[in-house]
């Protein structure tokens, strides 16, 4: 198996950067916080100044050490879901695209119910039938997120576990004996890497955004921060009505730039598993250099003179691609 | 046509399964959810209001579960969602009044949606390696915003500060509702800063996806063909688009859910009377049987927008009525 190397395009750089940033605000942002979260001791409605950076909230409270202690609780709950799904999704499609038959009837069909119902309305419905005490514990939220978010990630890798089951190097371990676990997670398994990293990222992006969605519907705890419970305390009290922005727009710019971050590596993936897409990923300079035209002619494909050898050096060996 | 029975049956039967969720979620949870509320409700409502809850949950009736599952259904197959608890009247009454707004508005907002970014896609994807590659992390920014944050931050702008539209609401206080040029007016009026909050946060989606597809079937050979054979290059790009749309379609019925889903918290910017407001208040007041009807209508409209996709797909790529059925 060859290391996952991503094509260096501006794009992946910058969102490894941004999403660096954020992991680094979830370990130390309760830390450097320069108030607490919950004070109400401050003059209300402030707009930014050297004191409060963000300003103060209509009930006295820096928004600043919101944003900063509420980076955690998010990270930490979307990270967590989007795992738990990938998980999930690994199991399912390696299974049913592995196996076969009547176990992958069974599987398919419970991904495509899982697919069609739509999962935000199906998580308010469950979140609202959980008892008081288990509605504020955001880990149990994560765990429910979880379960309405693997099934895209399990379609993806069937197919792709599919195709590569018929490859001659997955018929050589079965020749030579491997059993089926082995032949499942340690010769699929690995090729599937890009695939797998791409749906962890759209999973995690998914998690992020459906936990910050019910927390701004006020679902979660409100006794703890995260960034849709500020959106949740900026709209019940007319924050955007009373323009004030400084208050509204940092949650959501934050929650916006995670998914970015997510987003922009995961075009990296795209590039790494269609090489079409590279040269679109680089600047004019990196073009001349690797000797792509700028605007490549119809009918040839962009590929880079380094990525290409990497690549057919890994199609002789009969890997990723 | 054995694929397009085959999902026909996938979705007849996701439609069981919702229905069954439905059943057995507040039997099953634990803590017992309706006990609770029936608690909760003592001295708020009347006592025959009380025995309604209990008669639909069969708490207390010793029926054996399939019994009451049998009594579900054919509620159920009536149009019978029971009686909410908030606002006193038949759920499907409190539904079909709200209902319009919601399919209006994300109606609308999704083809206007899918129009322009598809069509922008195939502009981006054509042009590929140009200055518009920059414009690709602004998409991705504008993808990665909850669709309910830009509705905040629209408000705040254009009707807060600028007063270029309404503030709130689906039409001017003081109308009544009905078919009546006044107030037809008045909610297109209303409408428009929600449903151009919608478009923008969902047109990158199909922009960015439409541009990969785009820049991955110009490389095919049959695209160099028509070039080589000196077509005009509109016709080039109309060929090498008709082509490249297919995944977006494909993956509509993916979409769908989460663009029903982001469109339902718009409405909560926005205080737009849809269905998204009538499910928050359902869940603040603990309005199982209003919830309950929700979920299912909203569940309802997915899949059936799933299947005007799958059969729109099924009509333009004559690869799937040969293809085998997976």
């Amino acid at each position: 198996m060859r290391s996952l190397q991503l094509p260096k395009s501006p794009k992946v750089i910058v969102g490894l950067v941004l999403l660096g940033i954020f992991v680094v605000l979830t370990i130390i942002g309760p830390w450097i916080a320069p108030y607490n979260p919950n004070a109400v001791n401050f003059i209300p409605n402030l707009t930014p100044s050297w004191q409060h950076w963000l300003g103060t909230t209509l009930l006295g409270q820096d928004v600043l050490s919101q944003l900063l202690v509420g980076c955690r609780e998010t990270m930490v709950v979307g990270f967590i879901a989007g795992i738990a799904a990938t998980i999930i999704s690994v199991v399912v499609g390696l299974a049913a695209g592995y196996i076969g038959g009547r176990t992958d009837e069974g599987l398919s069909l419970l991904s495509n119910v899982f697919l069609a119902i739509p999962g935000l309305p199906l998580l308010i419905v469950i979140n609202s039938y959980l008892p008081s005490g288990e509605q504020a514990n955001p880990l149990i939220i994560g765990l429910v997120i979880s379960l309405t978010g693997w099934a895209w990630g399990a379609r993806v890798l069937r197919a792709q576990t599919m195709s590569l089951r018929e490859r001659d190097f997955v018929e050589a371990a079965r020749i030579i004996g491997e059993s089926r676990w082995r032949i499942m997670f340690s010769e699929i398994g690995p090729n599937l890497l890009p695939i797998l990293a791409a749906s962890l990222l759209f999973t995690i992006l998914y998690s992020v955004g459906v936990f910050t969605t019910l927390a701004f519907l006020g679902l979660t705890s409100l006794s703890t921060w995260n960034w849709g419970t500020m959106l949740y305390w900026a709209q019940t009290n007319n924050a955007a009505l009373a323009n004030e922005w400084w208050w509204v727009a940092p949650p959501g710019i934050a929650i916006a730039l995670v998914g970015t971050s997510l987003a922009l590596i995961n075009f990296g993936i795209d590039e790494f598993i269609n090489p079409r897409l590279r040269a679109g990923g680089m600047t004019a300079r990196q073009r001349r250099k690797v000797g792509v035209a700028r605007r490549p002619r119809l009918g040839f494909t962009p590929v880079r003179r380094d990525a290409g050898l990497v690549a057919s050096r890994r199609a002789t060996e009969g890997g990723a691609r | 046509m054995r694929v397009f029975l085959r999902r026909i049956g996938i979705y007849a039967f996701t439609a069981w399964v919702t229905v069954t969720v439905n059943f057995i979620l507040p039997r099953l949870m634990p803590g017992n959810p309706i006990e609770q509320l029936i608690g909760k409700l003592q001295g708020r409502v009347t006592p025959q209001e009380i025995e309604a809850i209990k008669l639909q949950y069969g708490q207390g009736l010793n029926q054996p579960i399939v019994v009451q599952y049998y009594h579900y259904l054919d509620q159920l197959v009536h149009g019978n969602l029971g009686v909410s608890i908030s606002a006193g009247g038949p759920v499907s009454g409190i539904l079909s009044s709200h209902v319009w707004y919601t399919i209006g508005l994300i109606g609308v907002s999704a083809m206007v949606s899918f129009l322009i970014g598809t069509a922008l896609g195939v502009i981006f994807g054509w042009t590929r390696g140009s200055r518009a590659d920059s414009l690709i992390p602004v998409a991705t920014f504008l993808q990665s915003t909850p669709y309910y944050f830009l509705g905040l931050v629209f408000v705040m702008i254009f009707a807060s500060r600028l007063h270029w539209f309404p503030l709130m609401g689906a039409y001017a206080p003081g109308l009544t509702p009905g078919f009546h040029w006044d107030f037809i007016s008045s909610a297109l009026r209303y409408g428009q800063l929600p449903l151009l909050s919608i478009v923008l946060s969902s047109l990158a989606g199909w922009l960015l996806g439409m541009r990969n597809m785009m820049v991955t079937i110009i490389g095919e050979d049959f695209v160099l063909m028509a070039v080589a054979k000196g077509l005009p290059r509109r016709r080039v790009i109309w060929h090498a688009a008709r082509n490249a749309v297919l995944p977006s379609i494909a993956n509509l019925a993916l979409t769908i859910g989460l663009l029903v889903s982001g469109s339902l918290l718009v409405e909560q910017a926005f205080n737009y009377p849809g269905v998204g407001i009538l499910l928050l208040n359902a869940v603040g007041n603990l309005d199982y049987p209003l919830l309950q009807g929700i979920f299912l209508l909203i569940t309802f409209t997915v899949l059936s927008a799933n299947f005007l996709a799958d059969t729109l797909y099924y009509v333009l790529d004559p690869r799937t009525r040969t293809a085998k059925a997976h």
